[in-house]
């Protein structure tokens, strides 16, 4: 009997002990807040913290700011059609496969800037934009100066259920950019070969893909293995300057190098105010396998997306 | 019946009720895998997920604990895994077929992941709750001990719930394909029907003498 008490009460000590260490563990973490003089927005929204912080200029939406994530888009408020990120300016070089997009599906809104410039491009095409954040679509529109024009729709919904129903629903779009990756999640049921070919589905033939995506981590083997088995060909766009990789893919074959250069020349004059330097792209867009092609392809059934890019794993 | 064997049907019942903890967050987790092709990834996604699971483990604790009250044994109680194994094929065989006719006719995601996941998971879950209360009536001697015996019932199927919680999370899902690890859970299942069914007649067949079960 005294052994048992002995034991309630020693069992009582050790809970009190962790309540009083769980306090006194959470008490900086209130007054940790990062406060920063250029913070011009925060909100919380269903799926992560959105800052919108300006330096200078240059002003940035920035996902989940106290884990140290990176910007995921900024604008120059003195310059606003300029864009500021390499892969922006990268995912452009979708138009020398399909100069003459009329109906553009954009998955991932971020700051708005994809639309805007295809837009503004395009003025006569349709335009369909899902983004799975109400908030960044809202944070877009006051911060980012994101105006939709009469031929755009934004739908906020989870992409991969936008393209299932907009295959269902027979749409055809010769225009598709892939960008709704963060920096630190993947959503996994956006990399799969099901995902991949109800995408195909919903592409015309003379359609382009485009999608931003990694290019470091053994993950980047898995990602390439996985287009490659639903398009085959495709062109991996890398720049030095920058941490993301561009996939380009289409139903038709591939242009030659000489044909991207040809249509970058006619681009050139007209992307130069969005400071996309369009003709230093086709040397850099390769059709070469550098990947290992022995990894797995990603499937509804197996997707790890987010354990693979850990290197260590 | 020998104190040995009791001691030894006693701790079966804490293995597999570890077991079916471990199971249920196995197939609870994989669920956001198995809906996010038809509904996404969406916090709404999780919450009818997660919806649906306390449901049908509500009802089945209320479900096994009324058939407790009936002749409570181990024949039972091995039924219960067999049966939810057997009901966790359809997830195996049927789920897209059932998720894409969801998917046509309902068009907002959340009431579609709501009423996939209730169809998908809420009978094998529905029966892997009713074996909580169900080991608690097969282990509890007295009434003074009754709240210890609930504890210790609760400490194991609990941790096996976290230690089910983490492995597919971490680990299964970067081995295996999502349909193996169901088939997994499923033979695992089995087996723990089959550990019970075998434990309470082996002895009784070596050993002579009437043998009566009298809890």
């Amino acid at each position: 009997m005294k052994a048992s008490q002995e034991y309630d009460r020693a069992l009582r000590r050790a809970i009190l002990l962790l309540a009083v260490l769980a306090v006194v563990l959470l008490i900086p973490l209130l007054f940790s807040v990062s406060v920063s003089a250029e913070v011009i927005h925060e909100e919380r929204s269903l799926y992560r913290d959105i800052t919108v912080v300006q330096n200078g200029p240059r002003r940035c939406l920035i996902f989940n700011i106290r884990i140290g994530d990176r910007n995921q888009t900024c604008v120059d408020v003195d310059d606003p059609e300029k864009l500021v990120f390499s892969y922006t300016r990268m995912s452009f070089a979708g138009l020398l496969v399909q100069p003459e997009p009329q109906h553009i599906l954009v998955a991932g809104l971020g700051g708005g800037s994809i639309p805007m410039t295809l837009a503004d491009l395009f003025p006569d095409a349709q335009m369909d934009i899902v983004e799975i954040d109400q908030a960044v679509y809202n944070v877009a529109k006051e911060y980012f100066f994101f105006t939709e024009t009469d031929n755009m729709s934004v739908t906020v919904m989870d992409a991969r259920v936008f393209v299932k129903r907009a295959g269902l629903q027979g749409k055809k779009y010769d225009y598709i950019v892939l960008d709704a990756f963060t920096g630190d999640y993947i959503p996994e049921h956006l990399l799969t070969r099901e995902f991949l070919q109800e995408v195909q589905e919903i592409l015309t033939p003379d359609g382009v893909l485009v999608a931003n995506t990694f290019s470091t981590s053994r993950f980047y083997d898995h990602e390439s293995v996985t287009y490659q088995s639903v398009f085959g060909e495709l062109f991996n766009f890398k720049l030095p300057s920058s941490g993301n990789r561009i996939i380009i893919t289409a139903l038709q074959h591939l242009p030659e190098r000489g044909e991207l250069m040809i249509r970058a020349r006619d681009f050139a004059e007209r992307l130069k105010k969005y400071d996309i330097p369009i003709l230093e792209y086709p040397a850099r867009m390769s059709t070469a396998v550098d990947w290992d092609m022995s990894r797995r392809v990603l499937t509804d059934q197996f997707s790890p997306a987010n354990l693979l890019r850990d290197n260590r794993l | 019946m020998t104190p040995f064997h009791h001691t030894l049907l006693r701790m079966t019942v804490l293995c597999v009720a570890f077991v079916s903890g471990f199971c249920i967050m196995t197939i609870e987790l994989l669920g956001g895998r198995i809906l996010s092709p038809y509904f996404g990834s969406s916090v709404y996604v999780w919450g009818s997920i997660i919806t649906v699971f306390m449901l049908s483990l509500s009802f089945g604790y209320l479900a096994g604990g009324r058939l407790s009250m009936r002749k409570p044994n181990p024949v039972t109680y091995a039924l219960f895994f067999v049966s939810a194994a057997v009901l966790i094929l359809p997830l195996v065989l049927f789920a897209e077929a059932i998720m894409e006719q969801v998917f046509l006719v309902i068009v907002d995601p959340r009431y579609g992941s709501l009423i996939a996941s209730l169809m998908l998971f809420f009978i094998p879950t529905a029966i892997l709750g009713m074996i909580s209360p169900y080991s608690i009536r097969l282990l509890v001697r007295n009434e003074e001990h009754s709240g210890h015996i609930a504890g210790q019932l609760y400490f194991v199927s609990t941790m096996g719930s976290a230690l089910g919680t983490l492995g597919t999370s971490f680990y299964f899902v970067l081995w295996f394909e999502v349909n193996f690890i169901l088939w997994g859970v499923i033979l695992t299942l089995i087996a723990a029907g089959t550990t019970v069914l075998a434990v309470y007649y082996l002895p009784q067949r070596t050993s002579t003498g009437v043998q009566q079960y009298e809890s």
